[in-house]
């Protein structure tokens, strides 16, 4: 739920970033931090394990200038990837203005990417969202491992509404910037309607 | 959550008055999303923005335990450490965080702190109730263009 705070002149937005394990959340919200001005961002917090792997969530708070007058900041979050981890990956979708599902483009991931999304759509609909009404975007990682398979027949497997779809390296930083532009724009834009 | 003027003032002047009774060094609230709402206090270096967001989710993930064993959710949270401290009451949909030193006690904070309450629990019922009244700022979100958003990404 966006947050607008009249007072302050702010906007506040949530911004979750859900997929299967090892896919790529954690690394998106890396880059992002590593290549923003340091006045735009606050700290990157990391509720990890001691093997790095997401325990709850990470967090990092993006200021991206005004809009009539209002800061416009968005405040970005990774899910724990991890089956076991459900019970947190429902708390953190509270409150949610856009997703980003990040798929891993392996062939031997197709069955976590399919399991993650339907487990997105049902914890979604825990809080009452629905997805084919909230602003969304379909990241396809990993592109450059020859594993991968073609982004096309992805696209047909994941993409649920017709979403905006981005080819990613997110360890590079390929396509991390296109996907978060795209989801912000979808936020920004339901602002306008709501 | 849309927060206006008059309401902003009055929550804060109420942290502000907290934060006096209870001899606390910052006093704030956050929404149970964590978004922070309002400040107040010697804020020196303390990061609110990751602090409210840690502080949402602590409650969250206290309230889902709370619930595993029957409880609608845990009210209120401390975390006493050697030299600094941390009480979190839920009050509705928000979460009054309060950061004392050895100079407090929790007692005195859990006290002034449920008197607090009550009033911010007035303040959000306000709050809720205007959130459907639309004013001219409201009508600045229609007129946002797609060259505002862009100009936003570059």
């Amino acid at each position: 739920m966006t947050f607008i705070n009249y007072a302050s002149r702010e906007i506040n937005c949530k911004i979750v970033y859900y997929g299967p394990g090892l896919c790529g959340k954690t690394t998106n919200l890396q880059y992002i931090y590593d290549s923003t001005a340091p006045t735009s961002k606050g700290k990157l917090i990391s509720l990890a394990t001691e093997t790095d792997r997401t325990l709850f969530f990470d967090f990092m708070p993006l200021e991206l200038g005004t809009v009539r007058g209002f800061k416009t900041r968005f405040h970005l979050y990774t899910v724990p990837g991890q089956v076991f981890y459900d019970a947190s990956r429902k708390l953190i979708l509270k409150g949610v203005d856009g997703v980003v599902f990040v798929a891993d483009s392996q062939e031997e991931r197709m069955d976590a990417n399919i399991e993650s999304l339907y487990n997105l759509e049902e914890n979604l609909q825990a809080h009452g969202h629905d997805l084919m009404k909230l602003p969304y975007v379909l990241q396809l990682n990993k592109r450059d491992l020859p594993t991968a398979i073609p982004a096309a027949d992805l696209a047909a497997e994941l993409q649920r509404k017709g979403e905006p779809v981005h080819e990613a390296v997110a360890a590079t930083g390929v396509g991390v910037f296109d996907t978060l532009k795209s989801v912000a724009k979808q936020v920004l834009t339901e602002l306008r309607k709501s | 959550m849309v927060i206006r003027e008059p309401q902003f003032g009055q929550l804060k002047t109420v942290l502000a008055k907290l934060r006096t009774d209870a001899a606390a060094q910052v006093t704030f609230l956050v929404d149970k999303n964590g978004q922070s709402i309002a400040v107040q206090g010697d804020v020196g270096n303390l990061d609110t923005t990751s602090l409210a967001s840690l502080a949402a989710g602590n409650v969250a993930a206290t309230g889902g335990m709370a619930q595993l064993v029957g409880e609608k959710e845990f009210p209120t949270l401390s975390h006493e450490g050697e030299h600094e401290n941390i009480y979190i009451c839920v009050i509705g949909r928000a979460l009054l965080i309060v950061v004392f030193d050895d100079q407090a006690s929790l007692g005195l904070v859990k006290l002034r702190v449920k008197q607090a309450s009550r009033e911010f629990a007035q303040i959000f019922a306000e709050i809720n109730s205007q959130a459907n009244e639309s004013t001219d700022d409201e009508s600045l979100f229609a007129e946002i263009t797609d060259e505002d958003i862009d100009s936003l990404f570059k």
